[in-house]
């Protein structure tokens, strides 16, 4: 991101709802007629290529803390945009009066931006194409839809993590819900009508233990991941769980809300007195949970090409992997066996979806190969620049009111080839830190250099855990940090973190993205100590 | 229509208000409309308008509430939407912080609205890009920005008497230069009320010699630096520690204003005795919201003066528990600073650093406030009370209580992100790494 990745301020628009007008879709014909009023009014009016996308945007989210709900968000975000190019020039507007009148003024108001910048535009916009598809649908494939779920029994289940926090020592809890569930149609001039129903969902919580006589307070997230799922994520299954060290269990496609709060709470409370870490260089061994983080920083937003391009100077900032060390074609971006790559078809991910923003077919492709930079993230008027002659598909708008941008596909981290699982990496380490759980973020804005913090720190020395550690962040180089990986466990590690509110553009929009990985190993690392009194 | 004057939106409260049957009901009718236009590689790349209104109504029975809202007010709408807050609010769960609704408040006279941001079209907003990309073009530098402006209205009832309305302007604009080379980079931030305040060209003009300034910056050892800090880049730390001053965080122990052996520091000389933080919703530079989200009057209030905490965030719930008066958030706030100018800042210091702007800040340690980020597009090396050159950026790790007990001198403060800060020089800031990043 630039302004936040993963900041955790949650956006909350649209009209309130009750729980059971979400279940009630608009009619698919009555958006296809919609549709083409708004085409032929951009086109009418002087548009080469017009796009509209019909957006019903559904949030159910649910605020709880200790053995109380603070707040239960119901709401519906219901309108159009309208996406133009007139002389080489884009043009948007967006309306909620969804009316065949509202809907021809928001095309004709497009036009007119359009008009009104043409004569600044020396570099006119030119699009990758994309094949007509003609009327076509593509569905999140959920087990059970969370907006059906009766609201009392999703209070049940996070007051109940509550509880369970509670009576392990914590002294707050907060837990949240958040579900989300976009109806979107896409339409454009090229002849594409797009219907997609998607679902994503998240539950979260912060555990907190204080300790009041010396002032102290010590916190806990959740190892949750967002996910592109239906509430069957809450299922908890255990061939769904892993164990890690000194009792964590990870979770991969299903997560148990109340056993991660059980063990948060003990764990926070352990931090209380745990020791502070000596800074220095020391072997990580990242878990997926953590080091999806890390990849979402230093190599999923790098390698945007809005980035690289400059789109995104005035914001999030540029990026170091410029395209000239990609002609190359030999720049070094990770050690030999570390392979990232891009898709928006991962299942089960918050990424996946049949078509984008602008109703391109949906992919997987390589970003980093034996750790040499093979290619970026790429949309329809931006394709050209890298040779490419269709776009990635990883266009993206957060809203019917928002601009569709391109925005980050899933990029995850390939596993290992060799059978090797974390507690065997821990056995490898003589003097090491393992890192579970998102903490805190921070890299620059050509993302070279970063510094990351996480939810639990464990001291390695000689093959062993001997012990929890506070106080810990590691700062690197993207380059450097990438080409010290230097194993990745295998497959049956494999899970993903996510990332459900990334922040990119301005205006600023929200997107959702899935990281996977297996635990990975980083040498020679640079740990800072964070203590400091005040 | 999106935007309503004061009658029309009360017209339509008071038909909502006689509709409803429960104990309490509270409504908020808001509007806006708005436009913006981003450029880059000297090129607009995306301009666009929206604008929308919505009708919340927020029904309880006993502590039992439901919410809904709409955007259609004939009668039939409005009598649907009111039974419906009224339905879910049978299935909602008790609340025992719910607080009744507040019976008409004491307003001051708002100064959020200035009729030439309103009249922002896609015209000015062309105009404004063009004075920033024909001299970035002219000088060879490529320019990147980003203006945003809107009207608001909102208005709040509720069946306790209590009618509030305001109405709102704002713009906010961005620009970045960056040399063709990418080896320089400078930046302006300027945001305000009233249009007609705004210079599109004096913007472009200082982020153009900042780029130009900042070129082949050299790389000097991360470590404790005296700072100069431009409001800019102050903000960036200042501005969470005012939002970190709730009450229940502190009491509940679990914020660097909870005190050792419980309670907070309400009283308690945390910074350097020269800081004082305000807030007033009449500031004729930074004026804000005059009533908070449940319609409670916001009033003047000093935060922090003579270092000390003077005054710290209630909620209605917990001032109530506390037996105290409630104290909501304000929309912004003021740090007062000296008279010195940041040219004078840097010609007293013997060997400093300057900072333009800090970047990606985020939270490491709640406990003790401490953040990290970096300095972005314009850091220079100060000797002898001269900027001698530029360097490259570095990250920080460091926490605002330590940094105002670390405070050298206090510049004029300037409107940033609708805030006032001062220009400050600080001893021993802490750079812990650099940074490759132009």
């Amino acid at each position: 991101m630039g302004a936040g990745a993963l900041a955790f301020s949650v956006p909350i628009i649209g009209r309130a709802i009750t729980p059971e007008e979400a279940l009630i879709p608009v009619d698919v014909a009555l958006k296809k007629r919609l549709s083409d009023i708004a085409l032929n009014a951009a086109t009418s009016k002087g548009a080469t290529y017009a796009d509209v996308r019909i957006g019903r945007y559904l949030n159910q989210y649910l605020f709880t803390r200790e053995d109380r709900v603070q707040n239960v968000v119901n709401n519906e975000s219901y309108g159009v945009g309208i996406r133009v190019i007139v002389k080489g020039t884009w043009g948007f507007a967006a309306t909620h009066d969804v009316t065949e009148a509202g809907i021809a003024k928001a095309a004709e108001n497009a036009v007119a931006i359009a008009l009104a910048n043409a004569s600044l535009q020396d570099e006119p916009v030119q699009l990758a194409p994309v094949k007509s598809y003609g009327e076509v649908e593509w569905k999140t494939p959920i087990e059970q839809n969370a907006f059906e779920v009766p609201i009392s029994d999703k209070i049940d289940l996070l007051l109940g993590a509550n509880a369970a926090a509670m009576e392990n020592g914590a002294n707050f809890v907060n837990s949240n819900l958040f579900m989300v569930n976009e109806q979107k149609y896409f339409a454009s001039t090229d002849g594409n009508y797009i219907d997609q129903d998607i679902h994503r969902i998240w539950p979260t919580f912060t555990v907190t233990a204080i300790d009041p006589k010396e002032g102290k307070f010590k916190t806990r997230q959740a190892l949750s991941a967002p996910m592109g799922m239906g509430y069957e994520y809450l299922k908890g299954a255990a061939a769904d769980k892993l164990e890690g060290p000194e009792g964590i269990i990870f979770y991969k496609d299903s997560y148990d809300f109340k056993e991660d709060a059980t063990i948060a709470a003990k764990q926070a409370k352990e931090m209380l007195t745990a020791k502070s870490v000596d800074p220095g260089k020391y072997t990580m061994v990242l878990e997926p949970n953590h080091l999806g983080l890390t990849i979402h920083e230093s190599v999923g937003h790098p390698l945007e090409l809005d980035r690289v391009l400059g789109y995104e100077a005035n914001y999030a900032g540029t990026s170091f992997a410029t395209l000239d060390k990609w002609k190359t074609r030999d720049f070094e971006y990770g050690s030999e066996i570390v392979n990232l790559f891009a898709d928006k078809t991962q299942a089960k991910s918050l990424g996946a979806v049949g078509y984008d923003d602008e109703g391109v077919p949906t992919k997987e492709w390589d970003l980093i190969k034996d750790g040499k930079l093979v290619n970026y993230q790429a949309i329809r008027d931006q394709a050209h620049i890298i040779g490419e002659e269709e776009s990635h598909g990883c266009c993206y708008a957060d809203n019917w009111s928002s601009v569709q941008f391109q925005r980050m596909p899933n990029v995850s981290l390939r596993p290992g080839k060799e059978k090797y699982s974390a507690n065997e990496m821990i056995k490898d380490v003589e003097k090491g830190i393992f890192i579970a759980g998102r903490g805190s973020f921070s890299i620059d804005q050509q993302r070279y250099n970063f510094q990351f913090g996480g939810q639990v720190f464990y001291e390695i020395k000689d093959g062993k855990i001997v012990g929890m550690i506070n106080d810990v962040a590691y700062q690197s180089n993207t380059q450097e940090f990438w080409n010290s990986c230097s194993k990745i466990c295998d497959e049956s590690d494999y899970r993903m973190f996510g990332s459900f509110f990334d922040g990119k553009g301005q205006p600023s929009q929200i997107s959702a993205v899935s990281h996977g990985s297996s635990t990975a190993r980083f040498d020679d690392v640079n740990v800072i100590n964070t203590a400091r009194n005040i | 229509m999106s935007i309503l004057s004061k009658e029309e939106a009360k017209k339509i409260l008071d038909r909502a208000l006689s509709l409803s049957k429960a104990d309490h009901v509270e409504l908020s009718l808001s509007g806006s409309k708005g436009g913006n236009i981003r450029f880059a590689r000297n090129n607009v790349s995306t301009a666009g308008e929206e604008s929308t209104i919505s009708l919340s109504i927020s029904s309880s029975f006993g502590t039992k509430t439901g919410a809904t809202s709409i955007n259609e007010f004939d009668d039939a709408s409005l009598e649907r939407a009111v039974r419906r807050s009224e339905e879910l609010a049978g299935f909602a769960p008790e609340d025992r912080e719910f607080m009744p609704p507040l019976e008409q408040q004491e307003y001051v006279e708002s100064r959020n609205f200035v009729q030439s941001t309103a009249d922002i079209n896609a015209d000015y907003r062309a105009k404004v890009a063009k004075a920033n990309l024909l001299p970035a073009r002219e000088e060879g530098v490529i320019a990147a920005g980003f203006l945003q402006d809107g009207e608001n209205f909102v208005a709040r009832a509720n069946s306790a008497g209590l009618f509030a309305y305001d109405r709102r302007t704002n713009m906010d604009f961005t620009i970045t230069m960056r040399t063709e080379d990418g080896t320089g980079s400078g930046w302006a931030s300027r945001d305000f009320n009233d249009a007609n305040l705004f210079d599109p060209e004096e913007a472009a003009r200082v982020a153009i010699d900042k780029a130009v300034a900042s070129r082949e910056a050299k790389a000097i050892e991360p470590g404790n630096y005296t700072v100069v800090l431009e409001p800019a880049a102050a903000i960036g730390l200042i501005g969470p520690m005012v939002r970190s001053m709730g009450a229940r965080q502190a009491d509940e122990g679990r914020s660097f204003l909870s005190k050792r052996g419980g309670g907070n520091r309400l009283g308690d000389k945390i910074v350097d005795s020269r800081v004082k933080i305000y807030s007033d919703p009449q500031h004729p530079i930074v004026p804000s919201n005059i009533f908070d989200g449940s319609g409670q009057a916001i009033k003047p209030m000093t935060w922090v003066e003579n270092g000390e905490v003077k005054n710290m965030f209630y909620s209605r719930f917990w001032a109530k528990e506390k037996g105290v008066d409630p104290i909501p958030f304000p929309g912004s706030f003021v740090m007062e600073g000296g008279s010195a100018t940041t040219e004078e800042l840097i010609k007293s210091t013997k060997r400093g650093i300057l900072v333009t702007r800090l970047w990606y800040i985020r939270s490491v340690d709640p406990q003790t406030l401490l953040y990290t980020g970096l300095t972005r597009d314009g850091t220079f090396y100060i000797e002898d009370g001269e900027i001698k050159y530029p360097v490259k950026n570095f990250r920080f790790n460091e926490s605002p209580i330590i940094m105002l007990n670390n405070l050298e001198e206090l510049g004029q403060p300037q409107r940033i992100n609708g805030n006032m800060v001062p220009a400050m020089k600080i001893r021993d800031f802490t750079f812990t790494s650099l940074s490759d990043a132009v």
